[in-house]
């Protein structure tokens, strides 16, 4: 198991230089870059910001720099655009944001997407398995892009019970709506995932034997049922997880949040290299952690992956 | 003695897209305390749909008619909270395939302790105790260290050891195993025989043997029914019907067994054709379409009784007689 949990370590780090060389690169790629603007700088003043920058040496070069300063000082570079602050101060201001959102998100999707699913599995064929299976695909058709603003229009603009955006100081009401409708898209694959994965288990032949051994139904839906029913959802957490980090972009785009999006997608839009660099590398670290994590959790539901971990 | 058991007028029926399905149709037995019933007959044939309905296991889409009584209580129309109170304490079960019948996630030992927990609200130490005395009984070596083992830490023959030993738990009155052996190699298979074997002499506890193996009933058991399309066709001790099989479909089951007292180099005589399509049985008998014997009345009569015929046996057939050497009384 440690032997296990070393490994994937060990491997995560090649991924992650992978993730940020290539993210480097296809920044850099891009035309333009952080000091163009509509009005051309004087040529002179253009050399000495690149020079300050280090921006007028090779590529290679540059990367090397910046992989240095990561790897010597945890030092992520200055913002480009933003004066005055380094990547990781702008990170830390608003990485909470994001976070309170995202695990919010999350956790509203797996309890309410796992109980719908798990209703609509033991009702299979009634009308409680077709409302949660009609509300799952709105949820996965629609894209959050277009119910964050319906959302924001009717419970805040015409009906005023929550506030249609901001993010008043994280405040409860605040984040109602844009919770919702970061999760329900995660929400909508999880309980579909959640019935077919329950279904397919209360037809089992150990369900079975569970249920000819004379246990309450209850106790054979909870205790033989439920864990080999909810291994398709663990592993579907990792790709969740980067759902939401790329649905939070357009979800805190549109509600004014002040977190981790707005950088990255002003900061992908000004050629902000170290900005955009510092989130990729945030949220990579985050999707290869939560992984690992779904990883072991696989161990954890299920004896014979731990065998073989 | 008093029945266990005891089936009558049983009828399954699955709602399916193509229409209802005719799994068991019309069916009654009885099984006495400490007796051993075999139930043969080719896949299809409804044998395990039977018992599935007895110990109320059917698939959703099935619907069962008739009456089954256990101890003479009827249990067809129990709740589901009574009928909790039966199974896996008086009447336990064993599947066909122990490799996918034991939860892969839970240890044996929890396995087996829950029995007993709910039926008999034993503590964790004592059932567990328990649980060790049966796999010992059931000849698993360090039966201690294996409770806290998980499935797939076992071999088949291993698995269905355990299955038996938590069918037992709670010394149950009526033991239904479904092919117990079928999904094991043979030494295996012949290792879990002798277990039931030893179970029958020493626990007195009644079992029904479904299966297709006509060598499992010869050892094993005392009656047999052989059940073909969803039906009886012919019941009797085990000796009358391996001597002299009244029933062709029986007749042919025990033809196509091959023998080691006849000469070599002879053909295994195989029933020709295929069993009936179940959502649409033909008129008359299920089994004329294959029989060697049919005249009129099996096609134009509706489906032969299964009537008595003396000496504790029964038959549906309208032949009135068939002799070992096949001569036919019509």
């Amino acid at each position: 198991m440690i032997w296990f949990a070393l490994r994937r370590l060990m491997s995560a780090v090649p991924t992650l230089f992978i993730v940020i060389f290539a993210s480097f690169m296809i920044m850099h790629a891009a035309p333009g870059g952080p000091f163009d603007g509509e009005r051309q700088l004087p040529p002179e003043i253009e050399q000495n910001l690149l020079a300050k920058y280090d921006l007028d040496k090779p590529l290679l070069e540059q990367f090397y720099l910046y992989m240095e300063g990561i790897v010597t000082e945890f030092d992520f570079g200055p913002s480009f655009k933003r004066e005055d602050f380094t990547v990781t101060e702008l990170i830390s201001q608003s990485w909470h944001v994001s976070a309170r959102i995202g695990i919010s998100a999350l956790t509203i999707a797996l309890l309410v997407g796992a109980t719908l699913g798990c209703l609509a599995a033991l009702n299979q064929n009634s009308w409680i398995d077709y409302f949660v299976m009609a509300l799952a695909m709105t949820g996965i058709t629609i894209p959050s892009f277009v119910i964050a603003p319906v959302l924001s229009l009717f419970f805040g603009v015409w009906l005023n019970l929550v506030p249609s955006a901001g993010w008043g100081g994280g405040a409860i009401p605040n984040m109602i709506l844009p919770v919702f409708a970061l999760s329900l898209g995660p929400l909508a694959v999880i309980a579909r995932l959640t019935r077919g994965g329950m279904i397919e288990v209360l037809r089992s032949n150990f369900v079975r034997t569970a249920r000819a051994k004379g246990l309450p139904e209850g106790l054979v839906i909870r205790r033989h049922a439920l864990r080999a029913g909810l291994l398709p959802v663990v592993s579907y957490l990792g790709p969740a997880m980067a759902a939401l980090m790329t649905g939070s972009l357009v979800i805190e785009r549109i509600f004014g949040l002040p977190g981790l999006g707005r950088y990255f997608v002003d900061g992908a839009l000004q050629r902000d290299y170290t900005l955009v660099l510092g989130v990729v590398i945030l949220y990579s670290t985050l999707i290869i952690t939560l992984n690992f994590i779904v990883d072991v959790m696989y161990g954890v539901l299920d004896p014979r992956v731990r065998a073989s971990q | 003695m008093s029945s266990v058991l005891s089936v009558s007028d049983l009828t399954v029926r699955f709602a399916t897209p193509e229409g209802e399905v005719n799994a068991v149709n019309n069916v009654s037995l009885d099984v006495e305390a400490g007796e051993c019933l075999g139930i043969v007959g080719e896949s299809g044939s409804g044998k395990s749909q039977l018992f599935m309905a007895v110990m109320g296991l059917l698939a959703a889409n099935g619907k069962v008619a008739g009456s089954v009584k256990f101890e003479g209580k009827e249990i067809l129309d129990l709740k589901m909270k009574d009928l909790n109170k039966i199974r896996g304490s008086q009447m336990s079960m064993i599947f066909q395939d122990p490799m996918t019948s034991l939860t892969p996630h839970m240890k044996i030992g929890d396995q087996m302790t829950e029995v007993l927990q709910i039926h008999k609200g034993m503590g964790h130490r004592a059932a567990s105790s328990r649980a060790v005395e049966l796999l010992d009984l059931m000849r698993i070596p360090e039966a201690k260290k294996r409770l806290s083992q998980y499935p797939h830490e076992f071999s088949g023959g291993m698995r269905q050891r355990v299955m038996i030993a938590m069918a037992l738990l709670c010394e149950p009155k009526l033991l239904i195993a479904d092919e117990p052996s079928t999904a094991l190699d043979v030494t295996v298979q012949a290792q879990i025989l002798d277990l039931f074997a030893q179970l029958k002499k020493e626990t007195g506890t009644a079992i029904v043997m479904i299966t297709h193996d006509l060598g499992v009933v010869a050892g094993l058991c005392d009656r047999v029914n052989v059940m073909y399309a969803g039906r009886f066709v012919e019941t009797g001790t085990v000796r009358d019907i391996f001597y002299d099989p009244q029933h062709p479909y029986a007749r042919g089951l025990l033809g196509s067994m091959p023998r080691l007292d006849e000469a070599k180099g002879e053909h295994l005589s195989a029933i020709p054709g295929q069993p009936p399509n179940l959502q649409d049985l033909p008129p008359g008998c299920s089994f004329q379409a294959r029989c060697k014997y049919r005249f009129e009345p099996c096609v134009e009569d509706p489906h032969p009784a299964l009537e008595a015929i003396g000496g504790g046996r029964k038959k549906a057939c309208h032949l009135k007689g068939l002799s070992r050497d096949g001569e036919v009384v019509r």
